[in-house]
C-alpha cells in the first residue's frame, strides 16, 4: 500500500452526478477507496439529459464493457427499459448493438439505489467552487472547495461535470447561459480550469423539442415493438423487469422542409452565432435539409420517455430554430398534426478540454491527482461518458493504491479504443463511438464483453462478490462447452445428424466446423445429446468465436507487432523538436498527444515509419541518460 | 515474452559474388538451421555442411555455418550465418527455403540494427550514428515517396485510395449506420463488383515488369537439350555486348547468369542445364529443377529445342541453331535460324529481343513498381477478391480494412478518420 496518509476526508472526490461521475465514484468505491460524489442536487444524480435511450451500435459495446467491470449503467438500463432492440440483428454478432429505451424516472432511481448500496461511497450535495492544491506543490491536488466555503480534502479529484464550461444555449434569437435547461453552469470552477492553462476547444450539440404524447395520433403511425427475445443489457440480469411499450415512426415531408428552409435565416447555426463544430453523425434537422435537401423525407423515431410520462422524444429533429417554426415543422408531419411541444429544442455550445492533455488513466498530464471524464473531454453520449468515468475512477484508485492500470488496449476493448483515440487524436467534433473505430472489431463483441474483461476487473478488485461468483459459474460452463466441442467429427457424421456440410470436407474438431455458416453450436449439442447443458447466450458466444476464428488468427501478427512497440516507453516530457527530420506538423501533433509508448506514437495521425524509427532511437537514448544520472 | 518473428536477409553485398552471407536472427534461427542442415554446429565454430530444402529434400548448396547464441550475438538474439556460394540462383533458392520455415520472414531494411539497438547491443555513440543513418533514410524515403506520389503511379494509387474509401464507407455505413434514417440496405452485390473492378485494375499493374527490371535487367533464359548450342549462343551474346560485360558467375552444372546490355536495355542472360529425360546424377537433377525455376521467372525464353517442346511462356522465341551446317531448316517461319559459329542470324535475334523488351518495359511517362510494392499490391488484390466472394458484411469490412492497411503501407496516408470523413460525407445520418 502506498497511501500517503489518512488525513484527508476522502481518497477521491468525484464532481458531477452524470453517467461519468456515477461510474467513476462507483468503481473507486468498489476498489475500496473512500469516495465522495459531489452533485449540485442530490435528486438529479443519474439524470438522462438528452435522449432516453442507452446503447446502440458501438455504444452498446461500451455499456456491456462497463458492465463487465461491474459498473452500474447496464443494470440501471435493465431496471428502466421499456423497449429493447438489438440493432444489426441480421448481421454478425460483432456489430450487433443492444439498445434500450429507458423510463427516465426508473433509470434515475436505479442509479441512485445502486450508488446508495456501495460501501465507502458518500454523496455530498453542493456546488463545486474550486480545486484545492497542496501547500508545497501547486500541481498536486489536495481537495475541493464548495460554494459554501467548506473544504473537502482528498488525494484525487475527478471532474465529470459535463458541459458546464462556458455553456451557451441557442434557440432562434434566444440566448441562455447554462448546461441543461434550468441548471446553472459551475462558473467559478470553470474560471479556475481556464486559468490553469489547459488547452481548450469549443463544440456544439443539440436536442430536439419534447412532444406531448397525448396529442400524437399513434394509430396513424407505423409502430416498432420491443424485441421478443429475452436478452438484457447486464450480464447480471436474465429477464425484462418492466412492461414493454412500442415506439413509432413519423416522417418529414416537402412541406416540413419548406418550413425549415424559410426559417433558416433565424437559425443560430446558419446565422454564424455558433462557431463550435457539431457532430456529423447527429446533425440538426436544418443541417440535414441544408446538406441533403434533395431527399423527399427524413425519418423521425418517436420515443416515449417513460411508462407514466407523456413526454415523447422525437429522435431525428434536433434543432435550434425559433419555437414558432419548431411547432409548425412538427405539425407538418402525418400523425403529428395536432401535436403540442412541451419543451422546444435548442443548441448548446460549450468548451471542452482537449483530451490530448490527458494520459490513458484520463489524468491531466502535469498534475497529480486531477482527472477528467465525460463530455468535458469532448465526447457525447451516456455510454462514452460512463466508460470514461470507469477509466478515470480506476485510474485514480490505481494511482493511490500504487497499482498498474488494467491491461486495456485496442485489441481487447472499445473502452481502450475510445481513450486511445481521445488522448492521441483529440477531437474535432463531439466524439461518439462507432464500430468502425475498432480495428479489431471482430473480436470486440458486445456478447463477449464479460469473457474479455471481467477477468481484468476481478484482478483489479473492481468487482463485487455476486458478479465474481456469477462469472466463475459462467467460466466453468464455457470451459465445459469448449471441451465438448474439441471432439473431432467427420463430415459424414455431421451429415447424418442433419448438419449441412460438404461430404468431402474431412474430419476436424467441432469448434473448427463452426467456420461454416450452416453449422451451429445448438446443432452440435443436439447431436451430442447435451442441448440442455448450456445457456443460449454462451452457445452463441462460442459459436461466433468459432465462426470468425480464421480471421482472428490472421490479425494475431498485427496485434503482436503492436505489443512489441508498446513495450517501448516514451517519457512524457520528451522533446520532439530535438529529433532532426520530423516535420513541424508531426512535432506539433506528437507534442500535444504525448504518446506513452512507441505503439501509441505510431497511431498519431501522419506519423511515418521512418519518424517512428527516429523516435525510438531518441527515446532509448533519453532512457539511458536518465539511468546514468540516477 | 511475446513471440517475436525470426528474420533473415542477405547481409553481404549484391550478388553475384564469390561468397554470400545470409543472416538469420530471432528465437527460431537455430531451428531454421537445423531444418536446412539437419544438425546444429557448435556455437561460434565454423562448420562445413550441405544445406537441403526442407520442402523436397533437394540439395541447395554446400555452406559454412556459424551460430551465435543470444548472449554473445550482435543482435542480442540467437543468430545464425550461412556462408554460401554467391550465385543469384543459389541465394534465391536458400532464401525461399528459409521463408518457408514457420515464423521466419525476410527482414525489413534496418531491422537487424534495430533489434541490436533494442536489445542493448549498440552503445550510445553507435546510436548517434544510427540516428544519422535513419534521418538519411528518412530523407531518402521522403524523396522516394515524393517522386512516387507526384508521378503517374501516385495518381493511380490516389484514385484507388479514393475508390477504396468509397467502398469502405458504403460497407461501414451498412455496419454502423443501418439503424439510421437514410442509409438504405446496401446491395452487397454492387460492393462485390466494385471490389473486383478495383482488383482487376491492380492486376493490370501487377502484369507490368517490376522496377527492379530497369536496374537489374530483363531475364532472358536459354533453354533446350544438351548440345543444342546454348552456351555457344550465350558466348556470342556476351562478345557482342559493347557496354557492360561482367564476370560470368555461378557454379558448374548450375544456372549461369550473364548481365549484358543491348541498346541501353539491361538483360540478364541465363544458361540452363540441359533438359533431357534420363537423369542419373543427383546434382544434375537439382540443376534441372533450377532450370524449370529459371523458366518460371523468365521474361523471355530463347528455346533451342524441338519446336513446340519448350515451356509454356508468353515470350518464347523459337530458335534453330547450327544453321551453318547446310542443313534444311526444321523450324517453321517466324523462328530464327542462326549459326553459332559464323554469327549468321544473331543480329536479327537480338533485334527481336530488344523489341520485345521495349514493349515490356514501362514507357517514359509510365511507371514501374518494385518488389515491395508488388507484394503489397498482390495482397491487396487477394483481399479485394476475398471481399467480393463473401456475403458477411463483417468479413467484407475486415478484408477492406486489410486492403486499406496495404495501401497505407504504399502511401502512408490512409487513416480511420479518412474513412469516417467519406462515410459522413456520403450519407445523411443522425436520428
Amino acid at each position: 500500500m502506498n497511501r500517503r496518509s489518512n488525513t484527508e476526508d476522502f481518497d477521491i472526490i468525484v464532481v458531477g452526478g452524470g453517467h461519468a461521475g456515477c461510474e467513476a465514484a462507483a468503481v473507486a468505491a468498489r476498489m475500496g477507496m473512500r469516495t465522495a460524489l459531489v452533485s449540485f442536487q442530490k435528486n438529479t444524480i443519474g439524470a438522462m439529459s438528452c435522449n432516453p435511450a442507452i446503447g446502440g451500435l458501438g455504444k452498446g459495446h461500451l455499456v456491456r464493457e462497463v458492465d463487465a467491470f461491474d459498473g452500474i449503467i447496464a443494470r440501471a438500463a435493465d431496471d428502466a427499459a421499456i423497449h429493447y432492440r438489438m440493432l444489426n440483428a441480421s448481421k454478425g454478432a460483432a456489430v450487433q448493438g443492444p439498445r434500450i429505451q429507458a423510463d427516465r424516472r426508473l433509470f434515475q432511481a436505479s442509479v441512485q439505489r445502486q450508488l446508495a448500496q456501495i460501501e465507502y461511497l458518500t454523496i455530498i450535495e453542493g456546488e463545486a467552487a474550486a480545486l484545492m492544491f497542496d501547500d508545497s506543490d501547486d500541481q498536486r491536488i489536495a481537495g475541493l472547495r464548495l460554494a459554501d466555503d467548506s473544504e473537502v480534502r482528498s488525494k484525487a479529484v475527478i471532474l465529470a461535470t459535463g458541459t458546464f464550461l462556458g455553456g451557451k444555449l441557442f434557440r432562434g434569437e434566444e440566448r441562455l447561459s447554462g448546461g441543461r435547461i434550468g441548471e446553472n453552469s459551475a462558473l467559478m470552477l470553470a474560471d479556475q480550469i481556464r486559468a490553469a492553462g489547459l488547452p481548450m476547444g469549443r463544440l456544439k450539440t443539440g436536442t430536439p423539442p419534447r412532444l406531448d404524447g397525448r396529442t400524437i395520433d399513434w394509430a396513424a403511425l407505423p409502430q416498432q415493438p420491443s424485441d421478443d427475445d429475452t436478452w438484457t443489457m447486464s450480464a447480471m440480469n436474465s429477464r425484462r423487469a418492466v412492461p414493454q411499450i412500442f415506439c413509432a415512426m413519423a416522417r418529414t415531408n416537402q412541406r416540413t422542409h419548406d418550413l425549415i428552409r424559410d426559417g433558416m435565416d433565424r437559425s443560430p447555426l446558419f446565422g454564424g452565432a455558433i462557431q463550435g463544430q457539431g457532430p456529423r453523425y447527429c446533425p440538426s434537422i436544418e443541417d440535414k435539409i441544408f446538406r441533403f435537401g434533395d431527399r423527399d423525407g427524413h425519418q423521425v423515431f418517436l420515443e416515449p420517455e417513460g411508462l407514466d410520462s407523456h413526454y415523447v422524444y422525437p429522435n431525428g429533429i434536433s434543432t435550434s430554430l425559433p419555437t414558432d417554426i419548431q411547432i409548425a415543422m412538427v405539425r407538418s408531419m402525418a400523425g403529428l398534426e395536432h401535436c403540442d411541444i412541451i419543451v422546444p429544442g435548442y443548441a448548446v455550445e460549450y468548451d471542452y478540454i482537449d483530451p490530448r492533455a490527458l494520459n490513458r488513466s484520463l489524468a491531466v498530464i502535469g498534475f497529480e491527482g486531477l482527472y477528467c471524464a465525460g463530455q468535458i473531454n469532448g465526447t457525447t453520449g451516456y455510454e462514452e461518458a460512463a466508460a470514461q468515468g470507469l477509466v478515470a475512477g480506476m485510474g485514480a484508485a490505481c494511482q493511490i493504491l500504487g497499482r498498474h492500470m488494467p491491461a486495456l488496449d485496442r485489441s481487447n476493448s472499445y473502452i481502450a479504443v475510445m481513450v486511445d483515440d481521445l488522448i492521441l487524436q483529440g477531437v474535432t467534433e463531439p466524439y461518439r463511438m462507432l464500430t468502425a473505430r475498432a480495428e479489431y472489431r471482430l473480436r470486440l463483441r458486445a456478447d463477449n464483453a464479460g469473457t474479455r474483461l471481467t477477468p481484468l476487473a476481478i484482478e483489479m478488485d473492481a468487482v463485487g462478490s455476486m458478479r465474481q461468483s456469477a462469472f466463475q459459474v459462467r467460466s466453468a460452463q464455457r470451459e465445459a462447452l469448449l471441451s465438448a466441442l474439441s471432439q473431432s467429427v467427420s463430415a459424414d457424421e455431421l451429415l447424418s445428424a442433419g448438419i449441412g456440410v460438404k461430404r468431402d470436407a474431412g474430419r476436424m474438431p467441432l469448434i473448427d466446423w463452426l467456420r461454416f455458416p450452416a453449422v451451429s453450436v445448438d446443432a452440435f449439442l443436439t447431436m451430442l445429446g447435451k442441448s440442455e447443458d448450456y445457456p443460449i447466450d454462451l452457445q452463441l458466444e462460442v459459436e461466433q468465436d468459432g465462426r470468425y476464428a480464421p480471421y482472428l488468427l490472421r490479425q494475431e501478427t498485427e496485434i503482436r507487432d503492436i505489443a512489441l512497440n508498446d513495450r517501448i516507453h516514451i517519457p512524457s516530457d520528451f522533446d520532439y523538436r530535438s529529433i532532426a527530420g520530423l516535420s513541424l506538423e508531426m512535432v506539433e501533433r506528437l507534442g500535444l498527444a504525448r504518446p506513452e509508448t512507441l505503439a501509441a506514437a505510431s497511431r498519431v495521425r501522419g506519423v511515418t515509419p521512418a519518424a517512428l524509427a527516429a523516435i525510438l532511437v531518441h527515446a532509448k537514448r533519453a532512457d539511458a541518460r536518465r539511468a546514468m544520472t540516477k | 515474452m511475446d513471440p517475436i518473428d525470426t528474420i533473415f536477409a542477405l547481409s553481404s553485398g549484391a550478388p553475384p559474388s564469390a561468397i554470400a552471407i545470409i543472416r538469420i536472427s530471432g528465437p527460431a534461427a537455430f531451428g531454421a538451421v537445423t531444418a536446412l542442415a539437419g544438425r546444429l554446429p557448435a556455437p561460434r565454430r565454423p562448420s562445413l555442411t550441405r544445406l537441403f530444402d526442407p520442402a523436397n529434400g533437394g540439395l541447395l548448396d554446400e555452406a559454412l555455418l556459424l551460430i551465435f547464441p543470444s548472449k554473445g550475438s550482435v543482435t542480442g538474439e540467437d543468430l545464425a550465418e550461412l556462408h554460401v556460394h554467391g550465385g543469384k540462383a543459389v541465394i534465391h533458392a536458400i532464401q525461399r527455403a528459409l521463408a518457408a520455415v514457420p515464423s521466419l520472414r525476410p527482414a525489413q531494411p534496418g531491422e537487424f540494427t534495430r533489434r541490436a539497438f533494442v536489445n542493448g547491443r549498440i552503445d550510445l555513440n553507435e546510436a548517434e550514428g544510427l540516428s544519422d543513418l535513419l534521418s538519411a533514410e528518412t530523407e531518402h524515403q521522403r524523396r522516394a515517396a515524393a517522386n512516387m506520389m507526384g508521378g503517374v503511379f501516385g495518381r493511380t494509387i490516389e484514385a484507388w485510395r479514393l475508390e477504396l474509401l468509397r467502398i469502405s464507407a458504403l460497407t461501414e455505413a451498412e455496419l454502423d449506420l443501418s439503424d439510421e434514417d437514410d442509409v438504405g440496405e446496401q446491395n452487397n452485390r454492387s460492393i462485390a463488383e466494385a471490389c473486383l473492378l478495383l482488383a482487376s485494375e491492380i492486376d493490370v499493374v501487377l502484369q507490368l515488369p517490376a522496377a527492379e527490371k530497369l536496374r537489374d535487367g530483363l531475364r532472358v533464359v536459354l533453354g533446350g537439350p544438351p548440345n543444342s548450342g546454348k552456351s555457344t549462343l550465350l558466348n556470342m551474346f556476351a562478345s557482342r555486348d559493347a557496354a557492360i560485360v561482367s564476370d560470368i558467375a555461378g557454379t558448374t552444372r548450375d544456372v549461369i547468369d550473364a548481365p549484358i546490355s543491348f541498346a541501353g536495355i539491361p538483360f540478364i542472360f541465363t544458361d540452363t542445364a540441359g533438359i533431357h529425360e534420363q537423369i542419373s546424377d543427383s546434382i544434375e537433377k537439382i540443376g534441372i529443377a533450377r532450370a524449370h525455376e529459371a523458366f518460371a521467372n523468365a521474361d523471355i525464353i530463347i528455346w533451342l529445342g524441338p519446336e513446340g517442346a519448350g515451356p509454356d511462356h508468353r515470350q518464347l522465341v523459337e530458335v534453330e541453331t547450327k544453321a551453318d551446317l547446310g542443313s534444311v531448316p526444321i523450324k517453321t517461319d517466324g523462328s530464327f535460324h542462326i549459326s553459332g559459329a559464323t554469327g549468321l542470324g544473331v543480329p536479327a535475334l537480338i533485334d527481336d529481343i530488344v523489341g520485345r523488351a521495349k514493349n515490356m518495359l514501362p514507357k517514359a511517362d509510365g511507371y514501374a513498381v518494385n518488389i515491395r510494392q508488388r507484394d503489397l499490391l498482390r495482397q491487396i488484390s487477394i483481399f479485394l477478391n476475398e471481399a467480393s466472394s463473401n456475403d458477411d458484411w463483417l468479413i467484407i469490412a475486415e478484408c477492406l480494412r486489410q486492403t486499406r492497411l496495404g495501401l497505407d503501407a504504399l502511401t502512408g496516408r490512409t487513416h480511420t478518420e479518412d474513412l469516417l470523413d467519406t462515410l459522413f460525407g456520403t450519407f445523411c445520418v443522425g436520428k
